[in-house]
């Protein structure tokens, strides 16, 4: 008896959809393993990070406000990985997108008007995309990997952040903390549901991927990134240009990363210090293929991952993990929804394997 | 008086089953000493599958086959061999890199000295007629000697049975020739030859007899000579062959599309530079590119389409208008329309439905798309519209491009390319695994195209295809085009010489090198 994969003559809708929800189900049954392992209450551990932000609303918000990043970068980054171009710097781009808004922010501070926030706003825009620009410039002039020039773009950002809130842009009423100046007035964004921390910056995260929907499934550009992921040759054939593709699916990604950074500036932290890394623009990566680079799929991955994050932390208060234990989880979701993508293609079958060839019978004279 | 001796291979109720196609089933047939047995076949007729039974490749699910009278089992090719079947693939497996002699080494099941082996190399060559110089490195060789190798790694095993894979796919005809004086005197030695092709005329010049295979079960038995190649093509597609109408004395309109002094430098290692490439084609005229493969049809394909490039704005011009430096999408504007060789992944995303696939080159002539927006309704009806007129067997628009058959999927992408209409139509490779129905229907669209005027290139390796189907013909050899001819002009043996060029002819080769010498005193 062997098992064999086969070819399936199309690729499987249940499993294009099943395969991300068992992802999730088996990094809750692996979790609960390990963690009884090491002598820890896996139950209770699994069952704090994936069910308490859903069952207590109470954390409903924070759930919101984790979602709201998450979905926009992997949106963003969903249009990028369909092309077979890996953007893997997000994190950067949203560091690099929140300094463009926080710059803008220190220009505009005691001003008043509605086009304050909507300059902060595309400052963080145009911050991303500038990010991107660099390893799409690399990338089509000298065939550079976005990969490698993208993560390491990230680093880069990060030593930038620092030498900022550290230095030129340091809050002279911050006591010597490296932080910028809190952002007031008509810098900031309004909320959504007052009396809570949900910000208008979890609505526009919804229309985002409403509105990736319309342009991935029904615009030539759409059809362009599918073609060019499917079959670069086709693309080509077609008269889309590979170069162009590059630019396009870098610049938006680092848009989409940029808006994200900027509304965690303005919605939630109002200021930038060197927590304000958080490792969105990563855990967005993972967003993006559970949700199986489809807008509505990220929508509902990216929940699925903040209900990590912030279930890492109720976590941290009853079981006593460490929050870091929140990244193992993400990363083995990714680690199953890469394996079992195989699934969508082919399927397994059981065949009962045919007794070991005999040798000839007939000897040659 | 065969009845004595036994038959060299007998297949009995060969069944074979692949999921959702019964590839064998129930074949059998019988090649004697000696004997040319042809297997002839359409595409997906189960030639392929049944031949890699017999050379071990694959097992049957039912049925024996009997080895000199003996029933055997061929556990895999190393068997085969041992049992003395030898074969001969299409596609050869050398490596480009390293001598003939390195590469028959490579392939030997035992290990054999190099100076015994270069010496029985020289023996087999020596006895077959077959000239090759095993110190050569491959890459250097003609598609013609890099077959040799292949011939010659199967007779150092000294088969009684050799199994010749479509051999004359890539040989010019004097090169075909040749193979088959070594085929001939191959069975005159009582070896025998199982012989696979689609090409009638071979197959009545060569060979004894013929099986016919027709969806996966033989049909058919004959001796070739005393068929037509109408009668067998009949037998082989199971129905009425239509010929190719064309309209006679058709007049052909001005000049069309014109390409001069068309240079290139070939991409990557293995990429073939154009040469001052140029051709005027007029409309209403179907002019033929002939070549064996891998001379710079690729790079001329993708110039002429607009995917590359030309080195200048007057390199090509349609309808009088200058287009070298424009892209594929601004010269559909101007009214060409191509197919590329390679069906699945260039002219066609396999995973993409039907109508997805005309938004791919129709959108613009046929306004598949507007504001930016896919207009899919509209891609839905046209590409209704390519399955009804081109008779495309698919279940309907949406059908993915890559569960078409190869024959369908090809109709599709010409259909596709005509309604659009176009000026000037550039195809590579129309019917390259194609069955004959549907070669057939092919050829007529490209018929009727040109006589509503357009202009068409058809590239091709097929030289019957070019001679039924074209006005004019040239051949592409080493990225140089020559002087295009009327195509009741001039002679097979002329066309013969300009596609292999000195490179290919080992006479030619060695009376250069003799010039060369005499040079040199």
């Amino acid at each position: 008896m062997r098992i064999r994969l086969e070819k399936r003559p199309e690729p499987s809708n249940f499993m294009l959809v099943a395969t991300p929800v068992a992802s999730v189900l088996l990094t809750m049954i692996i979790g609960v393993v390990i963690f009884e392992a090491m002598g820890i209450d896996g139950v209770r551990a699994v069952k704090d990070i994936f069910l308490t932000p859903l069952l207590a609303s109470y954390k409903w918000q924070d759930v919101a406000v984790k979602a709201a990043p998450l979905i926009i970068i992997g949106v963003g980054l969903s249009v990028g990985n369909r092309a077979n171009v890996w953007n893997i710097g997000a994190e950067g781009q949203y560091i690099v997108g929140a300094l463009a808004g926080a710059g803008v922010g220190l220009l505009t501070a005691g001003l008043s008007g509605w086009w304050v926030l909507p300059a902060i706003v595309s400052g963080g825009v145009l911050g991303g995309m500038a990010w991107a620009a660099i390893p799409a410039f690399l990338k089509n002039r000298y065939g550079v990997s976005e990969i490698l020039s993208s993560l390491m773009l990230t680093y880069v950002a990060l030593q930038l952040l620092s030498y900022l809130i550290g230095g030129p842009w340091k809050d002279p009423a911050g006591r010597n903390f490296p932080q910028t100046p809190l952002l007031t007035g008509d810098q900031l964004m309004p909320m959504f549901v007052p009396g809570t921390t949900v910000h208008m910056g979890v609505p526009i995260a919804v229309l985002v991927a409403l509105a990736f929907w319309a342009l991935m499934s029904r615009s030539v550009f759409g059809f362009q990134i599918r073609v060019v992921g499917s079959a670069p040759n086709a693309a080509r054939h077609g008269g889309f240009s590979a170069r162009k593709t590059v630019w396009l699916a870098l610049l938006i990604g680092g848009a989409m990363a940029g808006l994200a950074g900027v509304f965690e500036l303005t919605g939630a932290t109002k200021q930038l210090n060197l927590g304000f890394p958080s490792g969105y623009g990563f855990t967005a990566i993972i967003v993006s293929f559970l949700g199986r680079l489809h807008p509505i799929g990220v929508l509902i991955a990216g929940i699925v991952l903040a209900v990590t994050y912030v279930g890492g932390q109720v976590a941290q208060t009853t079981v006593h993990i460490p929050n870091s234990t929140a990244g193992i989880f993400q990363a083995m979701m990714l680690f199953f929804i890469l394996a079992s993508d195989i699934f969508v293609r082919y399927r397994l079958r059981i065949v009962s394997g045919r007794p070991a060839a005999a040798e000839p019978e007939g000897a040659r004279q | 008086m065969h009845s004595t001796a036994p038959m060299r291979l007998k297949l009995e109720g060969i069944t074979k089953r692949f999921p959702g196609v019964l590839a064998n089933d129930h074949v059998s047939l019988a090649v004697r000493p000696g004997e040319i047995h042809a297997l002839l076949g359409e595409n997906g007729a189960g030639k392929s599958t049944l031949v890699k039974m017999i050379y071990g490749v694959m097992q049957p699910d039912a049925g024996q086959i009997l080895w000199n009278g003996q029933p055997v089992t061929i556990a895999n090719p190393r068997a085969a061999r041992r049992l003395g079947i030898g074969m001969v693939f299409q596609h050869f497996s050398l490596f480009e890199a390293m001598t003939v002699l390195e590469n028959i080494a490579l392939g030997l099941d035992a290990s054999v000295a190099q100076r015994d082996l270069e010496k029985k190399i020289l023996e087999v060559l020596d006895t077959y007629g077959l000239k090759l110089n095993p110190r050569r490195v491959v890459s250097t060789l003609s598609v013609g000697e890099r077959q040799r190798i292949e011939i010659v790694r199967a007779l150092l095993l000294n088969p009684e049975l050799l199994i010749m894979d479509e051999p004359t796919s890539v040989l010019t005809p004097q090169e075909v020739e040749q193979l088959f004086e070594t085929l001939k005197k191959l069975s005159g030695e009582g070896r025998s030859i199982l012989y696979i092709s689609h090409k009638l005329h071979e197959i009545k010049a060569l060979c004894d007899t013929a099986t016919i295979l027709r969806g996966g079960k033989v049909v058919d038995t004959c001796v070739p000579s005393m068929e037509t190649s109408r009668s067998m093509a009949e037998m082989m597609i199971g129905g009425n062959l239509k010929e190719i109408t064309k309209s006679a004395g058709r007049e052909m309109g001005a000049d069309k599309f014109v390409v001069r002094g068309l240079t290139l430098k070939g991409e990557g290692d293995f990429g073939v530079p154009l040469n001052n490439v140029g051709f005027a084609v007029r409309g209403g005229e179907i002019f033929g590119i002939a070549g064996v493969a891998g001379n710079g049809q690729n790079e001329l394909a993708l110039a002429l389409s607009g995917e590359e490039r030309a080195n200048s704005a007057d390199a090509i011009t349609i309808s009088a208008r200058p287009a070298g430096l424009l892209g594929i999408e601004e010269r559909r504007k101007l009214g060409l329309c191509a197919v590329p060789e390679e069906r699945y992944g260039h002219a066609a995303v396999t995973d993409f439905s039907l109508s997805e696939n005309a938004v791919l080159t129709a959108r613009v002539r046929k306004k598949l798309a507007s504001g930016g927006f896919v207009q899919f309704g509209q891609a839905r009806s046209y590409a209704k519209n390519v399955v009804a007129d081109f008779s495309v067997k698919a279940t309907g628009p949406d059908a993915m491009a890559g569960s078409l058959s190869g024959g369908n999927l090809q109709k599709y992408i010409m259909g596709r390319e005509i309604l659009q209409s176009p000026e000037v139509l550039i195809v590579s490779q129309p019917t390259w695994g194609v069955d004959a129905g549907a070669a057939a229907a092919i050829h007529q669209a490209l018929v009727d195209l040109a006589g509503k005027g357009s202009a068409i290139v058809v590239i091709s390796q097929d030289l019957d295809e070019l001679l039924s189907l074209c006005d004019t013909i040239a051949v592409i050899n080493g990225g140089t085009l020559s002087d295009k001819r009327a195509v009741g002009e001039v002679s097979i043996e002329e066309l013969g010489l300009l596609m292999g060029g000195v490179h290919g002819d080992p006479e030619a080769t060695a009376e250069m090198t003799e010039a060369m010498h005499a040079h040199q005193a």
